[in-house]
């Protein structure tokens, strides 16, 4: 590779992160504006104020901001890990098992994935007022499985048909009990795959919308985007956009430590139950 | 899981196993606890969208709504036809596939981009392009809608002053004030957010494609551009297709975006939103089930369309292979 070519990616790759990271930056930035910051008119504020964080965590707008924010983490890590167990086992069976059947729950995963969510929201609406699931967790918990369960069940299939799994053969040899045989070397060797699983599940419940404001109407169970979206019809306070911007920050932590510390498995993951030759 | 029977090494070939009943018996219990493992999230995601679909076709035959439940009367296919009479309906119908046209091929472009950058990027710095590029993809779509409405908007924006010096764009541009300026707006967004995907997708068929091909190309004294066109790019064909197809169908069921950013003013209604309104807001359950029913549809017509014209191998996106 030449100088000149490899600057030229340099430079291109420095634009990529710019790209990545831009309106992230901007909204950081948003957060930190004082109201009568707000309409600066320039990227960054004038002086840092918490004015916004504060609002949202102990001021006006924490009796919404706060509920959301623990219906958020506790239904999204419910159905996460709902969603982990039983494509555990259907995995599982995908990958070691000879039976028929299996192309079809494989093609109605794929089904189930490109299904529209709306077309799924308003029969869902009129049958959870019904039945009284209405503006509660499992009422969320119970479509967002039909969000993270297709997904979870191609990407660990796909990893799970590459773990050698005649080593769990080869530790009976040894002298190892089948127990032994699959804590020992078949629970380690799995782990990854349900791992990376369990985090492209979460980031794809954490992300629901449509469910979420459809689905509920109290703090109840309103997730954080659902909140975040009717925060700027309600005019409880004057300008709404500092506030959410803090809130917006807040929802967007956890997502970006999972990708700065599980980067390269989130890629793999991402990669391997799509695309695979 | 396995049966610990069968162990191997006692020495002597291992006499065959009869023939008939051993096989059959192995093969029936292992075709129950195939079905035992995978039955229950099998079960589950038939639950919980069979089962509403089915309803909500059921109700688009009815005149309902939740307002008058006790006036419920069949329909038959009067809602579809109210619908695709109304003008509402083939506005929000072009406006989705507006976004969708436009935001899938400027990412199918940039996507690409992308990840030829990263394949070609130093061993150094790609973590740090894979964790950038990763950002978008996490971040809340709702989060990132409204980061570019406040970047654009009047009260809270850079933008006006920032790009001053473009014609047409003064401080009080108002970008969500027409029905262009908006959708125009609204597709930045989707494209910053879902970009990563399809660039992931497509960085993944980038390297499949063997080496030697390349190497042969160059050595014949091909160009960078005739080594992408003739030698890259249609042995990546099957990645591209894939990434594409669920592209496609991702942006044709916009609904995020558009709801924080404009709420379906000035005609920037897509057909999810048109959905979401007739029946959470109007609570009119027969016309939303109706148009839920046709979003469904148009989905399964781009999804066929794609697999037949395309000749999509699906079985890769299964991961059957």
């Amino acid at each position: 590779m030449s100088t000149r070519e490899r600057v030229l990616w340099i430079v291109a790759g420095i634009a990529i992160v710019i790209y990545a990271l831009f309106p992230v930056g901007w909204i950081v930035s948003l957060s930190l504006k004082s109201s009568a910051d707000i309409a600066n008119g320039q990227f960054l504020p004038t002086s840092v104020s918490w004015e916004n964080y504060t609002q949202i965590l102990v001021g006006d707008a924490a009796e919404l901001f706060l509920p959301a924010l623990r219906n958020s983490f506790g239904i999204v890590l419910i159905a996460t890990f709902i969603a982990c167990v039983l494509s555990m086992f259907a995995a599982y069976a995908i990958a070691r098992l000879n039976f028929r059947g299996k192309r079809l729950i494989l093609s109605t995963a794929l089904a189930v994935a490109i299904f529209p969510v709306i077309s799924i929201v308003t029969p869902l609406y009129n049958l959870w007022r019904q039945i009284g699931l209405y503006d509660t967790w499992p009422g969320l918990i119970i479509p967002y499985l039909s969000l993270t369960l297709p997904l979870s069940i191609w990407t660990m299939s796909a990893f799970f048909r590459e773990i050698p799994w005649e080593m769990e053969q080869a530790a009976q040899v040894d002298g190892a009990t089948s127990w032994q045989a699959f804590r020992k070397v078949i629970v380690p060797l799995a782990t990854p795959g349900v791992f990376t699983t369990a985090i492209l599940a979460f980031f794809i419940a954490w992300n629901d919308f449509a469910y979420g404001i459809s689905l509920t109407s109290t703090g109840a169970a309103r997730p954080v985007p659902a909140a975040l979206g009717l925060f700027s019809g309600a005019s409880q306070f004057e300008s709404p956009n500092g506030p959410i911007a803090a809130a917006a920050v807040i929802v967007t932590i956890p997502v970006v430590v999972l990708v700065l510390i599980f980067q390269r498995r989130i890629v793999a993951g991402l990669t391997n139950g799509a695309v695979k030759g | 899981m396995t049966t610990t029977t069968e162990r191997p090494g006692t020495g002597g070939a291992a006499p065959a196993p009869p023939e008939g009943t051993g096989t059959s018996d192995k093969a029936r219990s292992e075709q129950r606890l195939g079905w035992m493992l995978a039955g229950p999230a099998f079960a589950i995601m038939l639950l919980v969208t069979a089962y509403p679909i089915a309803q909500a076709v059921y109700y688009s035959l009815f005149d309902y709504r939740l307002t008058d439940p006790a006036n419920r009367s069949f329909a038959g296919l009067n809602n579809y036809l109210v619908v695709l009479t109304d003008e509402i309906w083939w506005i929000s119908f072009g406006v989705t596939v507006f976004i969708t046209v436009v935001t899938v091929a400027v990412e199918l472009v940039l996507g690409f981009a992308l990840a030829l950058v990263m394949m070609n990027a130093l061993k150094a710095i790609r973590p740090i392009l894979r964790a950038a590029i990763l950002i978008p993809y996490a971040v809340i779509t709702v989060v990132s809608a409204f980061a570019w409405q406040y970047a654009f908007s009047l009260d809270s924006g850079f933008v006006n002053s920032w790009f001053s010096w473009l014609p047409g764009v003064t401080a009080d541009t108002d970008w969500f004030g027409g029905t262009w300026s908006s959708l125009f707006v609204v597709c930045l967004a989707e494209i910053w957010k879902t970009t990563p995907f399809i660039s992931l997708l497509l960085l993944a068929g980038l390297a499949q494609v063997p080496d030697v091909l390349q190497e042969a190309a160059r050595v014949d004294g091909a160009t960078w551009w005739q080594r992408m066109w003739k030698v890259t790019i249609p042995n990546m064909k099957a990645a591209i297709m894939v990434a594409l197809l669920f592209r496609t169908l991702d942006a044709f069921r916009v609904f995020d975006t558009v709801f924080v950013m404009t709420g379906g003013a000035n005609n920037t209604e897509t057909v999810s939103f048109l959905a979401y309104r007739q029946t959470i807001d109007r609570l009119e359950i027969g016309l939303g089930s109706a148009v839920s029913v046709l979003l469904f549809l148009s989905v399964v017509v781009i999804c066929v369309g794609f697999i037949k014209g395309f000749k999509v191998d699906l079985s890769q996106a299964r991961g059957e292979k």
